[in-house]
């Protein structure tokens, strides 16, 4: 007969509001099986745990159940504890009488009678539950971090100095991210690029970094400290090795009208490139699509050009597969694409900003550009549809954030401060323009942010107008912008020579496709989900897996350095070890039944099943059956459900555990 | 403030396998949303959808569920990669068959539910609750496990009070 111990728990008041507790604890008590059964306030406290502790000793308990919030949130702790007292920690599980019972069911009755059910399954688990000891797997020192934006940068250069080798992938051609691309940067307005070319050409020409950029991760496999990735570089027609960055071949093409996505489309560049004169690698990459060479055969004159004969018309993708032990997703971000509604896509567009239509209506990117010294006008604050200095500049906050009917519920977060911050841009370069703001809240909570933003207001002349903007059009040179100021109670019509619309921030492109590849969760907008919203927030659910920057959601610059950090200092404790210990829930094969179909080989997803062989003395061979790696098994029990002889049985959750809870029911 | 409380005179069992990345998660997300379902449903969580055998799913018909909920992770977002397709064509084989065997596949429900859909949880749990309560008792499982149990002849009206009771 087990002697079981039941610890419930009222968590404050939280599961006690609507659960009966004593009587969960008296009718658990019940159970046969059950030797011991308490309710305690907090049980995850130091005193409940203790309690915990003490009663498994007294009671000399076998099996603990403790009846509280989600195994998700405290699992770990009771195990903890119970380790500590002598009991094997998977001989511990929680009853969730919290996410579960208290919290969703007004109904004291039946959320007792309901919770008392929940301890009972638990109870009959736990009675058929073996003890079980942790594997220990070797962890590769090396981390891969997706994104070379600043967030992707840091963790990079964090890691790296900690004396762990790392290696950066990036898709674009330069690393640098969105945050190359700024101007200045609230609150302090220093410029960008001074405060991140020097990181960038740190993570170049660190010993410990790796850097792939013009690169993607194909395929993730393994687990926590054993990952192995697929990693394609596309080719960039131009030996890195070779290449010095003279620049030459960029100067000689002949194709020079292309529009440069560095600058939104408002600079322009050569069919060879680099997005920006400090990129890093300073590399150029050949632009197949708009090349002479590639499109009719005919031109090569970069190659001719090159003195080391970097140019390479023929050279293909690489593909190489990365030994690593813990990756690092820092992807970044996206501005919502304001002209149309995107394609398959529920979020709408906002086509009657006349984005797209009217060429002085641009987004704050664009403006960015506009303002960086060196962008597309040399740091001037020029229209682009006829270059002259804009005297009336209309800025509009929210268009996309916060808009539920647009298919965004959720505040961008930046847009505020760098709304802001582009008045007092425009302030200080045209000193006889007005800068108007329209917005819905002012929402500036930041160290010094709310200063910043009193400062455009009172100091630097931005009117801010409550309200949103309902309709703009063309009248010959200007462009009419009306809406209503619901302080005031009146409808505004301001003629303005430019319009800046501060877009939302969204999931980077294909954020869901590489969420796939990783096996994590996102949400419903694309951003990845961390494991715990508080107290894990940099982690992924997916062990060795980490989250830096506004992948997981809308972020700025000192929120997403400091992300990127912590998700350094994680993947440095879990490299501070040789082993790792891992979860033992893993398939385990009953050889005296498997008949060595191998169905199991064929839907296990880590290709963690392997045939083994029986031989006899004479070396014949006997029989074939399978056999599971528990380093490289992920414990997901497909194998079990599909093993038609039963011979294979998941740790944890074995047939007869959960036999028994049915049985209970 | 509360809605009046409805007085039913069934209160069905429902039992639902969930996977613990995705539904379980959801199932928890509803909790800390302070969302609100029948307190009829009792959750066995699993790794993931995968492991979900379909004899658990008869066995739980058997022993008194009157409506099962099988749910993971969406297409793709499989924490285990491909688990939630092998269960996926699992399903629809055993569905088949238990339809063919006389339940009422009206009582079996499959769904994905993600660990942000915490709505989608109360929704799937709340409609599968009221369908099955509507559908009255899952009787045929139940009696045959009951005879299963009995070895005996009926002979007495104690014995058969007994019986009774048992079903």
């Amino acid at each position: 007969m087990s002697r079981i111990g039941v610890f419930v728990c009222h968590c404050g008041e939280n599961i006690s509001r609507t659960v009966d507790v004593e009587r969960v604890a008296k009718v658990a008590g019940e159970i046969p099986g059950v030797a011991y059964s308490c309710e305690y306030k907090y049980m995850c406290s130091d005193p409940g745990q203790n309690l915990l502790k003490k009663a498994v000793a007294e009671q000399k308990l076998d099996g603990v159940v403790v009846a509280a919030c989600s195994p998700r949130m405290h699992e770990k702790t009771f195990r903890k504890a119970a380790a500590a007292s002598g009991l094997n920690p998977y001989l511990c599980d929680m009853a969730n009488i919290r996410e579960h019972c208290s919290w969703v069911h007004e109904d004291r009755e039946q959320a007792t009678a309901k919770a008392s059910d929940i301890v009972k399954l638990m109870v009959e688990r736990v009675k058929k539950g073996k003890a079980l000891a942790p594997i220990t797997v070797p962890v590769t020192k090396r981390a891969l971090i997706i994104g070379g934006g600043i967030a992707g940068i840091q963790a990079a250069l964090d890691i790296a100095d900690c004396g762990h080798q790392v290696l950066l992938v990036e898709r674009e051609p330069s690393i640098g991210g969105h945050m190359a691309q700024l101007s200045e940067t609230f609150p302090t307005l220093d410029c960008s690029q001074c405060i991140m070319t020097p990181k960038m050409v740190d993570v170049a020409n660190h010993p410990n970094i790796t850097l792939y950029t013009f690169a993607e991760v194909e395929r993730v496999e393994g687990y926590i400290g054993n990952f192995s990735v697929t990693v394609r570089r596309r080719a960039r027609s131009v030996d890195d090795e070779k290449c010095t960055g003279c620049g030459v071949c960029m100067t000689k093409c002949p194709k020079k009208k292309i529009p440069n996505d560095f600058d939104r489309g408002h600079g322009m560049r050569s069919a060879i490139y680099v997005p920006f004169p400090q990129a890093v690698p300073n590399t150029p990459v050949i632009d197949r699509e708009n090349c002479t060479m590639f499109q009719s055969g005919k031109c090569g004159l970069c190659a001719k050009v090159c003195g080391p004969g970097a140019v390479d018309f023929e050279q293909e993708d690489r593909v190489t597969v990365e030994a690593v032990g813990a990756i690092v997703v820092a992807t970044g971000f996206k501005l919502y694409s304001i002209d149309r509604k995107p394609e398959g896509s529920p979020i709408q567009g906002y086509g009657e900003f006349g984005y797209g239509t009217i060429p002085d209506v641009i987004d704050g990117m664009t403006f960015e550009r506009l303002a960086s010294a060196s962008g597309p006008t040399g740091g001037k604050i020029l229209r682009p549809s006829d270059g002259r200095e804009p005297k009336q500049v209309v800025f509009i906050q929210c268009v996309g954030s916060r808009a539920r009917e647009k298919g965004i519920s959720y505040c961008s977060k930046v847009c505020c401060m760098y709304t802001a911050k582009h008045t007092m841009l425009y302030h200080h370069k045209v000193h006889d323009g007005q800068a108007y703001v329209f917005y819905m809240d002012a929402r500036t909570p930041g160290k010094g942010y709310d200063e910043f933003w009193r400062r455009a207001v009172e100091e630097e002349e931005a009117v801010y107008i409550r309200g949103m903007v309902s309709r703009m059009y063309q009248r010959g040179e200007k462009i009419v912008v009306m809406g209503s100021d619901t302080l005031v109670g009146v409808q505004v019509e301001i003629e303005a020579d430019l319009v800046v619309l501060a877009t939302a921030v969204q999931a980077q492109e294909g954020a869901d496709l590489l969420a796939q590849k990783l096996g994590i969760s996102y949400d419903k907008y694309n951003f990845y989900s961390e494991a715990h919203a508080k107290l894990k927030p940099v982690e992924c659910a997916t062990a060795g897996i980490y989250l830096a920057g506004a992948c997981q959601g809308p972020k700025d610059i000192p929120d997403t350095v400091s992300q990127a950090s912590a998700a350094a200092a994680k993947v440095m404790t879990l490299f501070s070890k040789d082993q790792l210990e891992r979860d033992p829930v893993v398939a385990k094969v009953n050889e005296k039944y498997c008949v060595g179909c191998l169905a199991c080989k064929k839907v296990c997803p880590y290709g963690a099943v392997e045939e083994k062989e029986t031989r006899d003395r004479q070396g014949n061979l006997v029989k074939v059956t399978a056999y599971v790696n528990p380093g490289v098994c992920g414990g997901c029990g497909t194998c079990q459900a599909t093993c038609p002889s039963k011979s294979v049985e998941l740790d944890g959750y074995t047939d007869e555990q959960i036999m028994a809870m049915i049985e209970a029911l | 403030m509360h809605a009046a409380k409805i007085e039913h005179d069934f209160e069905p069992k429902v039992i639902a396998f969930v996977c613990t990345w995705c539904t379980y998660a959801g199932a928890d997300l509803a909790g800390t949303s302070r969302m609100q379902y029948p307190s009829n449903v009792r959750v066995l969580k699993f790794p993931c959808t995968g492991r979900i055998d379909p004899v658990f799913i008869l066995r739980a018909f058997q022993k008194g569920a009157d409506g099962v909920l099988v749910s993971g992770c969406h297409p793709g977002d499989c924490h285990y990669m491909a688990g939630n397709f092998h269960a996926r064509r699992r399903f629809a084989a055993f569905r088949a068959l238990l339809g063919f065997v006389g339940v009422d596949l009206q009582r079996l429900q499959f769904s994905w539910v993600s660990a942000a859909e915490g709505g989608k949880w109360v929704e799937v749990v709340t409609e599968l609750t009221e369908r099955v309560r509507a559908m009255g008792p899952m009787t045929e499982f139940k009696s045959l496990e009951t005879e299963e149990q009995w070895s005996g002849a009926l002979t007495t009206p104690e014995l058969k009070e007994a019986f009774d009771s048992v079903g």
